[in-house]
């Protein structure tokens, strides 16, 4: 009997440490929903457990992806940037790499260099008289001249990365609205019946259940299609906070009362993760940015398990199809999912 | 640099021109420019001590993963246990204070106020400031200003107590943001900063425009006046944009308008575009003092003339303007057009090239001189070093489309250390040692001075160098707590910070030993390479010095 009381204490307290460590006094956060209850629904009704509630859409359309190891997170120890999976991405960790990177050291080493040689060579006891040169003009030319160089070598690939990074999305792109609150995430499919995702950071005991790091980890990821320009449109709510994807070479500030555009591209299907750059107060290091890159087909089922609308269909057979792609959706096994949402 | 050497015989009328008032009215009411720049030393080291005493507390929390110390510490600053948000917030407030006090009230009063005072006038064979009353209130507008920064961390200011907004006081988390007297306390003390710092610039400009003594010509003046000429200009054009800025912050906070706020026409982005037209020249502020000391140490220790004088003072003079020019690098992320980032980072890039020229120069200076390695010059040495590496991570960020990845990372707060951490508090412990024995009378040790440099110079490495890689790997700026991915290269780091704290404690066992035991200092204790005008001076120099003017040949 005491066994059975202490269990009951024990399972009470786990639930309500998450939400005592998260302190969510006054927060407009999303619902709170226990995974038990959840998985209970999902197992009983699966499509009516289209909620806003993490892991709560239909285990047929969309199952939470597993983030791989190293990829689109930081690494234990890591000293490069993280891989980077777009185009833009990889053209600027390249000139950060093969041309920043071995101008810093080359220029450091000179210095370095340099110094040591007058040290040694011009030290009191190797050279009692010091020489009375104070001017040397073709030396002068010559160090303003090598980095004015060195300087147009960098700038040039460095100025056409940041023409690319502006190019516009070609028309017809997906759109997503990101919207920085106090403290979380909202992001917004306008072109796919405008239904907004609310992303909160998973707790510790969340985020080890779901197999994710801690603190990147969000329990409602941002989705969008692999390989295809986005058009992001990033604002805030309250005050300034700025959306990062260090994987993509991503980052736009989210500033209330404006609208930033800027193109993202993802070209391999994973989960990625970022956090809020720009002080935004108390919990600024806490509104993870958690973004799932998914196939197009997957893309729009994930839109359907959303209540959204996948563009060319019309809106009213929305849930009609839903529970035709339920009933069609084969590749996901019932287990999986299972493992997923726990 | 020319020779200078000075003429006119002063040591007859040092005696009578001794008497010193009685301690309140010469520590309190004092009108001495070196009474004034001893005051501003004291200032600099009480709030080096405070704010070098808040970056520990913050290297401490984030020496692992996890919320350790902060509940406890915001704790103890409530009176009652603190929630975790206010625990978060506390964060924030050592964020803001820390950055607040280093800028504006050790760097600046060390560099400008300390040796700008202690030395312009001697340097330039006057007997003091032009407007010796004025220097006094830049002087006393500053203790207020740090009180009010300090005070403002227990009253309230949003979350929790303190102003939690960053140095930077960004719109709107500064405005709406941020409820309670907190932030404006932190306002008005930067108010008053600012006004300290302007009255303290119409002083140096003045007095190095008429108080140079018979024959010394703008192109035969020592570099370190040069740079605080170049300092003062800035300081001049710069902080009243601060002030105008943040003024418009007081009245959204407290009057209703809507300068930083779209909803009533206004805009977040204007207050950066204005904060960081200050704020940019503001790093040169820091670090222009530092290079000018720099030559004067490098030149005195090889026993050679500064290579390319007109070189380095038109280097400086450059940096300046361009310096103005640049701001818009610090919002590249704020989502500006593509010409906007263009420009500013071909414009950032150009600040490289003068900076180059300083470098070289330095090492030029040494080439063919006859170096000896006392404490002042390892700092020197270690600076040109330190001050290298700091700039080519600025090359790096001046790429707006580099910096779209690196922006608010550690890899800013490993550049901007390396600069400042690195670079100008490196010059101004070696202007510090340099000078310590003229401005008191009394050597420091040799051993405790080289044992400093190598301890600290250690410590600041692996404080500061793992934070290039954690902001590589994405780690972003101002968080309490990370992804344990980040532990390893934070603990390093915090590590460093007690290795330096080893040095910092060397450092002032030193000034104790040379005030208690020091033996007594020569009037040129540097022997035949120090050549400018504080060194046909006893030391310490007399109260008044140059009553008849030297003559400059």
């Amino acid at each position: 009997m005491t066994h059975f009381v202490k269990a009951w204490i024990l399972a009470i307290g786990l639930i309500l440490t998450p939400a005592a460590l998260s302190a969510q006094e006054a927060l407009p956060s999303a619902p709170v929903v226990d995974p038990a209850a959840t998985s209970e629904l999902e197992a009983a009704d699966a499509p009516a457990a289209v909620e806003s509630a993490p892991s709560g859409l239909d285990p047929a359309l969309y199952t939470p992806m597993k983030p791989t190891p190293g990829i689109g997170m930081p690494v234990d120890g890591g000293i490069d940037f993280q891989q980077q999976f777009s185009e833009n991405g990889e053209t600027a960790h390249w000139i950060n790499n093969a041309i920043l990177v071995p101008m810093m050291v080359g220029v450091s080493l000179l210095v370095l260099g340099l110094l040591f040689w007058v040290v040694v060579r011009f030290r009191r006891g190797a050279n009692p008289e010091p020489s009375k040169t104070t001017h040397n003009t073709f030396i002068e030319i010559i160090w303003t001249v090598i980095p004015v160089l060195i300087l147009v070598v960098i700038a040039v690939p460095s100025i056409s990365l940041l023409a690319r990074q502006f190019e516009p999305a070609p028309e017809g792109s997906l759109t997503v609205k990101v919207t920085g609150y106090q403290w979380y995430w909202g992001y917004s499919y306008p072109d796919n019946g405008d239904f907004e995702v609310i992303s909160n950071m998973l707790t510790k005991e969340e985020a080890d259940a779901r197999g994710e790091p801690f603190q990147l980890a969000a329990d409602n990821r941002m989705v969008i299609p692999v390989g295809k320009p986005v058009k992001l449109l990033i604002t805030a709510a309250d005050v300034i906070h700025s959306f990062a994807i260090p994987s993509a070479w991503f980052k736009l500030d989210a500033v209330p009362g404006r609208i930033n555009e800027k193109v993202l591209q993802i070209d391999r299907e994973g989960v990625y993760y970022g956090q809020c750059s720009e002080l935004c107060g108390a919990r600024h290091g806490f509104m993870p940015i958690t973004v799932e890159v998914l196939s197009q087909d997957k893309f729009d089922n994930w839109v359907r398990a959303n209540g959204g609308t996948v563009k060319g269909e019309a809106t009213e057979t929305a849930a009609a199809e839903v529970t035709a792609a339920s009933e069609t959706t084969t590749d996901i096994a019932p287990a999986d999912a299972a493992a997923a949402t726990n | 640099m020319t020779t200078i050497t000075a003429d006119g015989q002063i040591d007859d009328h040092a005696h009578d021109a001794d008497h010193k008032p009685a301690f309140f009215q010469r520590w309190f009411m004092s009108t001495n420019h070196k009474d004034i720049g001893t005051l501003y030393l004291i200032f600099a080291i009480i709030a080096g001590i405070i704010g070098g005493a808040i970056s520990g507390l913050m290297r401490l929390e984030l020496a692992e993963p996890g919320i350790q110390y902060l509940q406890a510490w915001a704790s103890i600053s409530n009176g009652s246990e603190a929630s975790l948000d206010q625990a978060y917030h506390l964060w924030n407030v050592l964020i803001t204070a820390h950055g607040l006090i280093m800028v504006f009230f050790m760097v600046m009063p060390a560099m400008i106020g300390g040796f700008g005072n202690w030395f312009v006038p001697l340097m330039i064979g006057a007997p003091d400031m032009a407007f010796p009353r004025m220097n006094n209130i830049s002087f006393w507008l500053l203790v207020p200003a740090f009180l009010l920064l300090l005070g403002s961390s227990f009253v309230p200011g949003g979350t929790g107590n303190g102003a939690g907004t960053g140095w930077t006081v960004y719109a709107p988390l500064s405005t709406s943001g941020s409820v309670g007297p907190a932030v404006d306390m932190a306002i008005l003390s930067l108010h008053l900063a600012g006004a300290s710092s302007i009255l303290g610039a119409i002083n140096f400009i003045t007095t190095i425009f008429n108080m140079r003594a018979p024959g010394m010509t703008l192109h035969k003046m020592p570099l370190f006046v040069w740079s605080v000429l170049v300092t003062a200009f800035l300081l001049l054009l710069a902080l009243p944009v601060l002030a105008a800025a943040i003024t418009m912050l007081l009245t959204d906070r407290n009057f209703g308008t809507t300068f930083y706020d779209a909803a009533g026409g206004g805009d977040p982005v204007l207050y950066q575009h204005l904060f960081w037209f200050f704020g940019h020249p503001e790093v040169y502020i820091m670090i222009l003092p530092g290079f000018g000391m720099i030559s004067h140490i490098v030149a005195t220790f090889s026993r050679k003339p500064v290579f390319g004088y007109l070189g380095m003072a038109y280097a400086m003079v450059a940096i300046g303007v361009v310096g103005f020019v640049v701001w818009a690098h610090h919002m590249f992320t704020t989502g500006m057009s593509v010409n906007v980032k263009m420009y500013f980072t071909a414009a950032t890039m150009v600040i490289a090239v003068p900076t180059g020229i300083k470098i070289f120069s330095w090492i030029a200076t040494m080439w063919g001189g006859s170096m000896s390695f006392k404490t002042p010059m390892v700092w020197a040495l270690g600076f040109i070093f330190m001050f290298t590496v700091g700039g080519v991570t600025g090359v790096v960020l001046a790429n707006g489309g580099i910096d779209d990845n690196l922006h608010d990372t550690y890899y800013v707060v490993a550049h901007f250390h390396y600069v400042l951490s690195l670079g100008a508090v490196f010059s101004i412990f070696a202007g510090f040692y340099y000078w310590f024995p003229k401005m008191s009378g009394r050597m420091y040790s040799e051993l405790l001075g080289q044992l400093h440099f190598w301890i600290f110079f250690i410590g600041v490495n692996i404080l500061f160098f793992p934070q290039h890689f954690l902001g590589q790997q994405g780690m972003p700026r101002r968080y309490a707590d990370y992804p344990e991915q980040f532990a390893y290269w934070n603990q390093i780091s915090s590590i460093g910070y007690a290795v330096m704290l080893v040095g910092v404690v060397i450092f002032f066992v030193n000034i104790g030993y040379a005030l208690l035991a020091g033996r007594k200092a020569e009037d040129n204790y540097w022997g035949e390479g120090a050549t400018t005008l504080e060194w046909t001076l006893s030391s310490p120099p007399p109260f008044h010095q140059f009553e008849t003017l030297p003559q400059i040949k």
